[in-house]
């Protein structure tokens, strides 16, 4: 088995001790084995893959080749891919195959990474729990009794599995950082604006954002490097100039590498509600980089409770309308018998979405229709502001705020299913971060008392991504919790008995 | 807010969705029990507050008024459901 983060491959790569064919053989091998129990995947593309690991070996060999050549990759099954099916985890787009690529697909394309397959997901990015798939809920590497969390579930089980080195994911509430947190692996959300939304499947078109997910903040920035730049396609796509993600990732860790650090600790991120494993984890992470050097501020974010609430009116209007294309016209799902047009939308839309879509689209159609913008939209687009200008105001007195991803670690499959409050509730420390529109990422930091992991979250000011990977980097050097792999997914795990 | 079945059948015909009338109740439960959190936001004073519709406020940029995209007609209706002659087929709404 050949397994190790993006760089360390790289290097292999480059120093001949295996092929990309190799390492593409190897990963495809492993995924087959893993789909039975973690169904990570919707979809692998195992001849496209060795093809393009072919022309990887061939670009290796001739030198001078992009960052990440030869290296495997899978991409969240809602960013759009030319030629491979993009399902979205629904059945509206189950047999839907992309007429062109994304931004931060062909972006990753160029950097000479192979693509592997698509990740499974929740349904058109709703939940929070892998479990609205259309394709089957995917399964925590930690305990397959316990879900990975979402939206990105596949994404995060197939890193943390170590499956790949590295897939992409979306995150429009903390899509990508939940399930990192859940699964013991590193996501990055970037500043809005920095990562082109062409070819994302819109859900909310002001708050989704792409970014990687790896083991290590490194390889975060390497991957990032190729999926963000300005794109005219986007109209949101900030021009900026292009920056190198790990540049701060290469100064000495030696003595006090933090010093000089302020760390933001909102008392709203460590009150009551908070599970107690999650909370002695945050204590000891407090402790380790205060021994890097770093100092903690005390700080106030005092409309942080309003952030769900606030959120579950924004996603669900503009996913409405953003949802309102799949009316079984021009692709997607069609119902088979139907009375008319309006039947055939409202059979088609009835069939092809699962029950959580409906309820956002449901939700969404309510705060937006007439006589209720002004006391739904409107306020939740006023209480949104405050929510930003909180940050502004914390971010005068820190370099980034840190608290935990998820108030609780993994849960069961099944717990929270019926229950769409409380599954929201998961990303209470999440969705801030897109609604400002600021960047953010999720690293392991311990686990709990059943041996599933926690996640620290570690947000910054927008633009910051390279600080936010060198917080994260040098917590890194100083632990080992982004290396602890589960137990059968090890190198020499019993990996090859699990789909029996 | 008191959501009524009512609401669930009109909110439901405006966006499009067959809802049976034997799961509305399931529905309407739910979705009541979200906007119990959403009323939350009721009780913010937001007198005078702008509205923040976008993460970052750049002006929406302009590109000169150029043809740019090339016929991909037949790309884009080879994962239609129904065609004919280039042209989307739907239910007849014209008797």
């Amino acid at each position: 088995m050949i397994t190790g983060t993006i760089a360390e491959l790289s290097q292999a790569l480059r120093a001949k001790q295996f092929s990309s064919v190799e390492l593409t053989a190897d990963v495809l091998q492993r995924i087959e084995r893993a789909q039975p129990v973690l169904n990570a995947f919707i979809t692998t593309d195992a001849e496209g893959a060795i093809a393009q690991a072919r022309t990887a070996d061939s670009t290796l060999r001739g030198g001078d080749a992009p960052p990440l050549t030869g290296i495997p990759i899978a991409h969240k099954d809602i960013l759009m891919t030319a030629g491979l099916k993009t399902t979205c985890g629904s059945r509206m787009l189950a047999q839907f195959v992309a007429p062109y690529d994304a931004f931060v697909v062909a972006g990753l394309k160029a950097a000479g990474t192979v693509l592997i397959g698509k990740t499974n997901m929740d349904e058109f990015a709703m939940g929070s729990s892998n479990e609205t798939s259309w394709f089957g809920p995917v399964r925590n590497p930690w305990n397959t009794d316990y879900v990975p969390g979402g939206s990105s579930g596949g994404s995060a089980a197939a890193v943390a599995a170590r499956l790949l080195p590295a897939t992409t994911g979306t995150d429009t509430g903390g899509s990508i950082r939940q399930p990192a947190a859940l699964t013991g692996v590193c996501g990055l959300k970037p500043t809005y604006g920095s990562c082109s939304r062409y070819g994302l499947v819109a859900f909310a078109s002001s708050l989704d954002q792409a970014g990687p997910f790896a083991r290590t903040a490194l390889d975060c920035g390497l991957m990032l490097n190729a999926m963000s730049g300005h794109d005219a396609r986007d109209s949101t796509s900030l021009a900026r100039p292009r920056e190198d993600y790990t540049r701060l990732l290469r100064e000495g860790a030696r003595g006090k590498p933090l010093s000089g650090l302020r760390i933001g600790l909102p008392k709203e991120y460590f009150s009551e509600g908070i599970d107690s494993d999650v909370a002695s984890a945050m204590q000891a992470m407090l402790a380790q980089f205060t021994e890097l050097g770093a100092t903690m501020i005390d700080l106030t974010l005092p409309h942080a409770n309003l952030s769900v609430p606030v959120y579950y009116v924004i996603a669900p209007a503009e996913a409405s309308s953003n949802l309102s294309r799949f009316d079984g016209v021009r692709y997607g799902h069609r119902a088979e018998h139907y009375d008319g047009l309006t039947d055939m939308y409202k059979k088609t839309r009835a069939e092809g979405f699962g029950d959580e879509v409906k309820r956002r689209i449901l939700v969404g159609t309510y705060v937006l229709s007439h006589g209720y913008y002004d006391a739904y939209y409107l306020k939740a687009q006023q209480v949104r502001r405050l929510i930003a200008d909180d940050f502004t105001r914390a971010y005068e007195q820190c370099d980034v705020i840190m608290g935990p991803t998820a108030p609780t670690p993994a849960f069961k499959l099944g717990d929270k299913f019926d229950n769409p409050v409380q599954m929201y509730l998961n990303d209470m420390f999440t969705v801030a971060a897109n609604l400002t529109g600021a960047p953010a990422i999720s690293i392991p930091c311990g686990f709990d008392n059943t041996g599933v992991p926690i996640g620290l979250q570690i947000q910054g000011n927008y633009f910051s991504e390279a600080n936010l990977l060198r917080v994260a980097h040098h917590f890194q050097q100083a632990t080992d919790w982004h290396a602890r792999t589960p137990p059968h997914f090890t190198p020499d795990g019993p990996t090859e008995t699990l789909a029996s | 807010m008191a959501l009524t079945l009512d609401d669930v059948h009109r909110i439901a015909h405006l966006a499009r969705i067959d809802i049976d009338a034997s799961a509305a109740e399931q529905v309407r439960l739910k979705l009541a029990a979200i906007f119990a959190l959403i009323d939350q936001l009721n009780g913010v004073d937001t007198e005078g507050i702008l509205p923040m519709a976008h993460a970052q406020d750049v002006m929406l940029p302009m590109r000169d008024d150029v043809v740019t995209a090339s016929d991909e007609r037949a790309l884009y209706q080879s994962v239609a459901p129904a065609i004919d002659e280039g042209l989307y087929l739907v239910p007849r709404v014209i008797e």
